[in-house]
C-alpha cells in the first residue's frame, strides 16, 4: 500500500482515439448504401498519444498547452467521465471537479433541494451533507431564495450555488478549469480568494489554466500538453517560460 | 479469481455509495410526474379504475360467460402487464435522457436506469391498492396462495431491469428502437390474455401466448390472486428463469457497452 498512500493520480499510457466520420449519413438507406459500398470511411482523431505522469498527494499540477492540445478529454479521464481507449488512471481519493459546476441541477427543484441532488450526484451520504449543508447556504448568500425552485434563478445565482456546494464539500482532489470568479463583482471576489485558498490548502491539485502568472503562482509543477502528447513536464517556471518561447517563436 | 471478487466488491462499495442520489431520484420521478396535477397520486389510482371501466364496458358482456369477476380478472392482468410496459419504455431513454449528466461527472449509469425502473414500480404499487379495493367490493374469495403474488411481482420487476438495462443501451446506439418498441409492446399487449380468456385463442394460435414472457408472470400472478391456487412448478421456474437470463443478459450488454455511451448521446 506504500505507493498509494503518495501518489493520488497515476495515469499510464493514456490515449483517446475518437472515430470521426468523414461524410454525414444522414439516412437509414444512405447508411445501408454506404456500408454495402464500403464507402463508409471514419479518420481516427488521436486527443491523447500515450500520455504518462504521476502526481503526488498534496501536488498541484498545471496542465498548460493550445486550445486542442487535449486538456479537456485527460480532465475528462481524471474525473471518470471518459474512458480512455487504452491505457490506465488510478485515482485515489475522491475528485471534486469544479469544471462541471452544479452538474445535474433540477430547474423544478428548489436550492435547498438541488444542494442534496448535486452533493449525491457526487457521491456524498445523507448525513455528509446535512452536516454540510448549513454552511453551503451561508456561503452561498442566496438566504430565503434556497427555497426557490431553480428555474426562478438568475444563471449568476446558479453558478454561486454551483460553487458553494463543490468547494463546501471538501474533496480530496480538486480539478479546475480556470480559475473564473463566478457571480457577481463581490462574490467573484469572494469565490477567486477561496479556490485560491483551497489550492493552498494542502490538497492534491489539477489545474487547467491560460494564465502563466497564476500557473507560476499556484502551482509546483506543470504538464505541458502539444496534440495529445506531453510535450514537456517539471517545474512550473521552466515549463512555462518554455511553452511562452515556443509560442513567440510560432507566431 | 482473486481480482474477479475485488471487482465485486468495488461493485457494491459503489452502489452503497450513490444509494442515497438513487432515492433522490426515485424521489424526484414521482414528486414530478404528478406536479401541477389536481389529483395528483391519486392518478395512480384512478388510471386502472378507468380503464377497467372502459375495458368492462367493451368486453365484460362479449366473456361474460367465460370470465368470473371480470373487474379482478382484467385488474390482474393490466396492472402488472403495464408495470412492465411503462417501466421498459421510461427506462429505454434513460440513458439519453441523462446525457447532460453522464457528460459532465462520473456517477455508475446503471443508477440511472434503476431510479426509473423503481419510481415506476412505486406507481404500480400504488396502483395495486385499486385490485385490492375492487376484491373487497366484489367479495372475490382469496386463499393463502395470494402469499405466492409477491413473489411473482418481485420475479417480474427483475425481468423488468433486464429487458429496460438492455433497451436502454441499444438506444443509445440505435434510436429507431424506441418507435419500434413501441409498436412491439402494443402488440405484447394484445396477445398477453389481458382482458380475455386465453382459451379462446384458437390451438394452433396458442403458441403466441408460450412465446410471451410477460404473460407467464400475469398467469403467475393470476393464479395465486384470482383464482387462488398454488403456483404451478413449471410456470414459477419458468418466471424465475426468465427474469434470470434477462438480468444477467441485461447487465452484460449495460456493462460492456456503458464506456461508450458518452461518445454517442
Amino acid at each position: 500500500m506504500g505507493t498509494v498512500d503518495t501518489v493520488d493520480i497515476e495515469v499510464k499510457n493514456v490515449t483517446m482515439k475518437f472515430r470521426l466520420a468523414n461524410e454525414r449519413v444522414d439516412s437509414i438507406k444512405e447508411f445501408i448504401v454506404k456500408t454495402l459500398k464500403r464507402h463508409l470511411d471514419y479518420t481516427d482523431f488521436y486527443a491523447l498519444k500515450s500520455v504518462s505522469f504521476s502526481i503526488r498527494k498534496g501536488e498541484r499540477v498545471a496542465i498548460i498547452g493550445h486550445n486542442g492540445a487535449g486538456k479537456s478529454t485527460l480532465l475528462k479521464i481524471i474525473a471518470g467521465v471518459l474512458k480512455p481507449t487504452e491505457g490506465q488512471v488510478t485515482v485515489n481519493g475522491n475528485v471534486a471537479p469544479l469544471l462541471e459546476l452544479g452538474a445535474g441541477f433540477d430547474q423544478e427543484l428548489t436550492g435547498a433541494e438541488n444542494i442534496y441532488l448535486n452533493a449525491a450526484i457526487l457521491g456524498k451520504s445523507k448525513a455528509y451533507i446535512d452536516s454540510k449543508y448549513d454552511e453551503i447556504v451561508e456561503y452561498s448568500g442566496l438566504g430565503d431564495f434556497i427555497h426557490t425552485p431553480l428555474k426562478n434563478y438568475s444563471s449568476g445565482m446558479r453558478a454561486r450555488l454551483g460553487f458553494s456546494i463543490a468547494t463546501r464539500l471538501d474533496p480530496d482532489i480538486l480539478i479546475v478549469d480556470e480559475i473564473l470568479g463566478v457571480g457577481d463583482e463581490q462574490f467573484r471576489k469572494k469565490s477567486t480568494q477561496t479556490m485560491i485558498n483551497l489550492m493552498n490548502s494542502g490538497k492534491t491539485v489539477i489545474l487547467v489554466s491560460h494564465n502563466t502568472e497564476q500557473i507560476k503562482e499556484l502551482t509546483d509543477r506543470a504538464i505541458w500538453l502539444h496534440k495529445g502528447e506531453v510535450k514537456e513536464i517539471g517545474d512550473s517556471h521552466t515549463v512555462c517560460d518554455n511553452y511562452l518561447a515556443f509560442l513567440s517563436s510560432n507566431q | 479469481m482473486g481480482s474477479e471478487m475485488k471487482k465485486y466488491i468495488t461493485y457494491l462499495k459503489t452502489f452503497r455509495r450513490y444509494t442515497f442520489l438513487l432515492s433522490l431520484l426515485v424521489k424526484k420521478d414521482v414528486k414530478k410526474k404528478y406536479k401541477g396535477s389536481f389529483l395528483g397520486i391519486l392518478w395512480s389510482l384512478l388510471n386502472p379504475l378507468l380503464h377497467m371501466l372502459i375495458l368492462m364496458l367493451v368486453f365484460s358482456t362479449l366473456f361474460e360467460t367465460s370470465i368470473d369477476n371480470f373487474p379482478v380478472y382484467m385488474l390482474c392482468g393490466f396492472l402488472t402487464f403495464n408495470f412492465f410496459a411503462s417501466s421498459t419504455m421510461a427506462s429505454m431513454n434513460s440513458v439519453l435522457h441523462a446525457s447532460h449528466l453522464i457528460n459532465k461527472i462520473y456517477i455508475p449509469k446503471y443508477i440511472i436506469t434503476l431510479s426509473t425502473i423503481l419510481s415506476n414500480f412505486i406507481f404500480f404499487a400504488i396502483s395495486l391498492i385499486d385490485l385490492v379495493l375492487i376484491m373487497i367490493v366484489t367479495k372475490a374469495d382469496v386463499t393463502i396462495h395470494v402469499l405466492y403474488a409477491p413473489i411473482y411481482l418481485i420475479l417480474l420487476f427483475i425481468f423488468s431491469c433486464g429487458i429496460s438495462l438492455l433497451l436502454a443501451t441499444v438506444t443509445v446506439f440505435f434510436r429507431d428502437i424506441e418507435h419500434i418498441y413501441g409498436v412491439l409492446i402494443t402488440a405484447l399487449h394484445f396477445v398477453s390474455a389481458i382482458f380475455y380468456p386465453p382459451d379462446i385463442i384458437p390451438d394452433k394460435y396458442q403458441f403466441v401466448l408460450s412465446y410471451n414472457p410477460v404473460y407467464y408472470f400475469i398467469e403467475g400472478f393470476r393464479n395465486s390472486v384470482y383464482l387462488g391456487v398454488a403456483p404451478q412448478a413449471a410456470n414459477l421456474l419458468i418466471c424465475v428463469g426468465l427474469a434470470m437470463v434477462s438480468l444477467i443478459i441485461g447487465v452484460l450488454v449495460f456493462e460492456k457497452n456503458q464506456d461508450k455511451f458518452i461518445l454517442h448521446i
